[in-house]
């Protein structure tokens, strides 16, 4: 009833390859957008803002980079936290380094300096693919974290290897608060991925997708396999690197090379694959899913235990998250294996159609 | 529209190429070349070495001697993307469509030498990188009116009736405005009314855009029927060579079909 577009006509190519085409959508979008740029900051807790919100949205835009290479280029990869940790190092001795450097502009070169090893770490793309591509990109996982590690300069010779990050200050203004660090991370996250979604919707999405569905093809029509996968890595990186380096200073508040081990690499991966490969809004919905699930299972285990008094030990409780996250991940796969992007486009069809069968 | 077809010199040539897989000559000392504006047939029965010619004439394979020579240049070892970039598109025996994506999309993507904004204009949509998008967008609904596809723009290709992944495939190689359009069994498994469709539109193309065709095929109606002249191999050798009648009469060309008496 509500969703429907009979009546909407284009008559412009412009409007028909506008990012959201159907009237419903448009206005959906802005909602969220007033809810998350208005309705929350004034509402929520700061807990909220902290635990669930802020990473939600970084880890979000990683999974947008990882998206963009393995869902749109078909080219896997298992680097992505070492990427991260690229762009946070790299922020953290732009802003150590160069006195008065707007913070933004060290975000980003952090971000192009995380693009340059992407690239280099692409290189191998050019040869192999599939699971051996994804082995090759797992050294510079280990090889990465090693260096960051081992070689004094990235940490200015901090014993310990955990930095405190930085204030962040831009134009003189500190980011300090949970709302604030939340209004920074929103609106660097959303245009990022606004610019996501124009690439994907252009020439170089296109060459992306003729790369991963058919490469023959791809070459033989004039697009060059090894710049359109070197882009691919490097763009990719570049959204990593961001990510990593808001990972550092709008959440944990540390630069530590730990952070950024391979387990957040799988996470990231998890969350396309939840979400939905080769598309925007699954990095969103695969990140909700993957950092609010444990939380809202914890939160259920010592709801059960408290009014139940059930007295189950912690050790029970914190493995029995991790059995019931582990399954319903199975559970999604199994019933809609193109992730909850997919279940989205499908309710939409539905929508069209309701309240009649067909 | 007015006929634009007659045919010149010739735009390709190969002189003496060989081309082997290890012990496999799969292409053996082929002389050939491909007039402007005509429609050039090659046949021979399976594993002659048709495709294996296609795939050299655009760079997919390089051949171990003999020249190419393209509009009065010899080149050298192209590869593919620099083949296209000259003006050479081509489909193939078995469809090679990008499955993940619109028919649309599948169209657009045979523009992307004509694109040229950078991919931080692309990131953005302004400028340089919106304007080549609707205009480009415009040259393909123009190719899809051709073809007459527009009840499909934006299915996604993996759905369509083979008939039709054909025809967008076609679509896909036109939208670069190619001079030289190789067609690798374009009517392979196809019926009756998609195979007449189907010559009409390689007709069409060929008289309204004057585009030069190579189009190998095994449906000898059609050959004879659209093809200005022929050319005939058979294990790796070119075997006859000349116009559908010349072919049809040649004693090698009806031995390699028919057999040899012992």
């Amino acid at each position: 009833m509500l969703y429907r577009e009979a009546g909407q006509f284009k008559s412009t190519y412009a409007a028909d390859s506008a990012i959201l085409p159907i009237r419903q959508d448009r206005i959906g979008l802005a909602l969220i957008l007033l809810v998350a740029f208005v309705v929350i900051p004034l509402t929520a807790t700061p807990y909220l803002f902290s635990a669930i919100l802020i990473p939600c949205l970084i880890l979000a835009l990683a999974a947008l980079g990882l998206n963009l290479l393995t869902g749109y280029a078909g080219q896997l990869s298992l680097g992505t936290a070492a990427f991260m940790a690229v762009g946070a190092f790299m922020s953290y001795n732009f802003i150590l380094r160069i006195p008065g450097i707007p913070l933004l502009l060290a975000f980003a070169g952090g971000g192009v300096m995380a693009a340059a090893v992407g690239i280099v770490f692409g290189l191998p793309s050019l040869r192999i693919r599939g699971f051996y591509l994804a082995v090759a990109t797992l050294a510079a996982q280990f090889f990465i974290l090693w260096c960051l590690t081992k070689v004094g300069w990235f940490t200015n010779y901090n014993p310990s290897g955990v930095i405190t990050a930085q204030p962040m200050v831009i134009l003189g203004y500190a980011f300090d608060t949970p709302p604030e660090k939340y209004l920074l991370v929103l609106s660097i996250v959303t245009l990022m991925a606004l610019a996501a979604k124009n690439m994907v919707r252009g020439n170089i999405g296109r060459q992306w997708m003729a790369i991963r569905d058919m490469d023959v093809a791809a070459e033989v029509i004039g697009i060059r396999p090894m710049r359109a996968k070197l882009l691919a890595f490097a763009v990719s990186s570049f959204y990593c690197g961001v990510a990593g380096a808001l990972f550092a200073y709008a959440y944990l508040g540390t630069v530590e090379p730990e952070a950024y081990n391979l387990d957040l690499s799988f996470r990231i991966l998890f969350m396309i694959i939840i979400g939905g490969v080769g598309t925007v809004l699954g990095a969103f919905l695969g990140s909700a899913f993957i950092v609010v699930l444990p939380i809202a299972l914890s939160t259920g285990v010592a709801f059960l235990d408290s009014t139940l008094h059930l007295n189950v030990p912690s050790s029970v409780g914190s493995n029995l998250e991790l059995m019931v996250f582990g399954g319903l991940i199975i559970f999604f796969l199994i019933v809609e294996p193109h992730g909850l992007a997919r279940i989205w486009q499908i309710t939409k069809e539905k929508l069209r159609l309701w309240p009649f069968p067909y | 529209m007015t006929a634009v077809r007659a045919i010149g010199d010739p735009v390709l040539r190969l002189d003496g190429v060989s081309l082997a897989f290890g012990g496999v000559k799969a292409l053996n000392d082929i002389s050939l070349d491909v007039r402007e504006h005509e429609i050039r047939a090659i046949i021979g029965p399976n594993g002659a070495g048709k495709s294996s010619l296609l795939n050299v004439i655009n760079g997919v394979y390089h051949p171990q001697q003999g020249t190419i020579t393209f509009r009065g240049k010899p080149r050298h070892n192209m590869d593919t993307h620099e083949t296209a970039a000259l003006g050479i598109a081509r489909t193939f025996q078995n469809i090679a469509l990008f499955r993940g994506m619109s028919v649309l999309d599948n169209i657009m993507t045979g523009r992307n030498l004509k694109m040229k904004a950078s991919v931080l204009e692309q990131a953005i949509w302004f400028g340089r990188a919106r304007r080549e998008e609707l205009a480009n967008r415009a040259k393909v609904e123009e190719v899809i009116d051709f073809l007459e596809i527009q009840h499909i723009r934006k299915t996604p290709v993996g759905r369509l009736p083979y008939g039709l992944q054909k025809r967008v495939e076609l679509a896909r190689a036109l939208a670069a405005e190619p001079s030289l359009l190789l067609l690798d069994e374009p009517m392979a498994g196809m019926n009756v009314e998609e195979k007449q469709d189907m010559c009409r539109f390689v007709l069409d193309v060929n008289e309204q855009f004057g585009t030069t065709v190579v189009l190998i095929e095994h449906d000898m109606g059609v050959v004879m029927d659209i093809s200005d002249r022929v050319v005939v191999l058979d294990y790796g050798r070119k075997i006859g060579d000349g116009t559908p009648d010349e072919v049809r009469s040649s004693k090698a060309v009806i031995d390699a079909y028919l057999g040899v008496p012992h």
